[in-house]
């Protein structure tokens, strides 16, 4: 019911997904400028060039999204309803998520255009689909958490940032690495990519748990 | 009848009294509220006054466990916040504040099945239905239920905000400055709702400056300066009115200005 008046809010605005997308196609953008003329990117490239533009869109997204929550204090009719935190946790961590993959469906098919990134075949694009997913997961679990407990904080949109992109430096770096052994494409290359898909899970689920266990005194009383 | 009874949502707990006792509330070294104790009843209606910054509002904050006192209590039938289930307390909570809290992008119906989902405070999805159509037609909104929110005016979205406080019938309704937007007919609209509650045996704090609005409405009057209870009264069911507010406001003004002023004062004695 909460994932659905989100999603029914955001398709009725639209503000969120048209100003995520644009931010990340113009990340893409600058980075190819960036390559212009030199040597033709190399995967480790690509890789990176994928989660920075997915974690800085996705970050743009967040804050929005909870700013317009605090904008009409909703947040505070939710918090005052008889409805389990964790219900209000997990509505945000998978309405955050759903935003952005809709990114990756933009960001991953610029970057095969821009960088000419070739991921391979049906298993590759599976992997990669699994890694994206697990990654953004990681990233909305940690992202949720801080962008509902900030509250009235003065210069939340400048903390936000600061508390989630340390605390999330994990999945970016087994984001990149395991895109960048997925693209690869050696037999070695998807151990390793399976390595950090494993990797991925575990803290998905420390993150997902931490979260659950700790939003209710983040939100509870000022 | 039978469709009547379907769309009578099912009953919070019902909540009797509401004790505040000994409050302190500090921001930093900044005291907000200190040493406030007062007795909420369920049927009767109590106003809060006071001028701005004098801790209104913080104490219905305690009162909707969204301000933890420093110290002192706030007990509901005798027991603390944490003593209850968080659930079965926010079941029986309604407030309503300065921010109408609706969702822009959703028209008013929209609002309202939602919040009335979140609530679960109807059998089904029918009577919920017919519980927000009932709604919005009691608060004037029926030609702009299907309206995204943002399109409605102050006054339209202050009236939403009533039907949606109102809706699932909260046993204690917090209203904080309820009248803010609402044209002649709206105020009477609301103090007829606000009466309505009362009657239904809800326990209702009001915070308000419209004196003349609030006055017949009132059991209890509670005035609070500088974050002090510097009066209360109580009141037969109408005997109060918009003068008798004003009179024992100016009165605790007077008293709070004089050294050593302040102390729990009887304007009008129960009768």
């Amino acid at each position: 019911m909460l994932l659905w008046k989100d999603v029914r809010v955001e398709l009725r605005a639209g503000e969120l997904i048209y100003a995520t997308l644009l931010f990340a196609i113009i990340i893409v953008l600058l980075f190819s400028f960036s390559f212009l003329g030199g040597a033709p990117p190399t995967v480790e490239v690509m890789a990176g060039v994928l989660w920075v533009a997915l974690s800085l869109s996705g970050m743009l997204g967040i804050s929005r999204s909870f700013e317009r929550e605090r904008e009409a204090d909703t947040l505070r009719a939710l918090l005052l309803a008889p409805v389990e935190r964790s219900a209000l946790y997990l509505s945000k961590l998978l309405s955050v998520s759903l935003l952005m993959l809709l990114l990756c469906a933009v960001v991953v098919p610029a970057l095969c255009l821009l960088f000419g990134m070739q991921v391979g075949d049906a298993g590759a694009w599976g992997r990669l689909i699994l890694l994206l997913t697990l990654g953004i997961i990681g990233f909305a679990a940690v992202a949720a958490l801080f962008g509902a407990s900030l509250g009235r904080a003065r210069v939340r949109e400048v903390l936000l940032p600061l508390l989630v992109y340390p605390l999330v430096v994990p999945v970016l770096l087994a984001g990149a690495r395991g895109t960048y052994a997925i693209l690869y494409g050696t037999p070695e290359s998807l151990d390793d990519a399976a390595r950090w898909l494993k990797f991925l899970l575990v803290f998905d689920s420390l993150a997902v748990m931490g979260g659950l266990w700790l939003f209710e005194p983040l939100c509870a009383t000022e | 009848m039978a469709t009547e009874a379907a769309q009578e949502p099912k009953s919070p707990p019902a909540l009797q009294t509401v004790e505040v006792r000994g409050f302190y509330k500090d921001y930093g070294r900044q005291r907000a509220v200190a040493d406030v104790s007062l007795t909420l009843r369920a049927g009767q209606l109590t106003a809060l006054l006071g001028e701005n910054g004098a801790g209104k509002s913080t104490l219905l904050g305690a009162l909707a466990t969204l301000i933890r006192p420093t110290r002192g209590q706030v007990l509901y039938d005798g027991s603390t916040a944490e003593a209850w289930s968080p659930l079965a307390l926010r079941k029986c909570l309604g407030v309503l504040s300065h921010e109408p809290r609706c969702y822009t992008d959703l028209s008013a119906r929209e609002n309202l099945l939602f919040f009335g989902r979140l609530y679960g405070a109807f059998a089904d999805a029918a009577a919920l239905t017919a519980a927000c159509a009932q709604k919005l037609v009691e608060v004037g909104l029926q030609r702009a239920a299907d309206r995204p929110a943002r399109t409605l005016s102050r006054g339209m979205l202050q009236r939403l905000a009533i039907a949606r406080t109102l809706l699932p019938r909260p046993q204690l309704l917090l209203l904080d400055e309820p009248y803010t937007g609402l044209d002649r007919d709206g105020v009477a609209l609301l103090s007829r709702l606000m009466a309505a509650e009362r009657e239904r045996g809800a326990i209702v704090v009001v915070i308000s400056h419209d004196l003349d609005a609030l006055g017949p409405l009132c059991d209890q009057v509670a005035v609070l300066l500088h974050g002090r209870l510097r009066a209360h009264a109580e009141f037969t069911p109408g005997t109060c009115d918009g003068a008798a507010l004003l009179r024992l406001y100016q009165q605790a003004s007077a008293a709070g200005a004089e050294p050593g002023g302040g102390k729990l004062r009887r304007a009008e004695p129960r009768s």
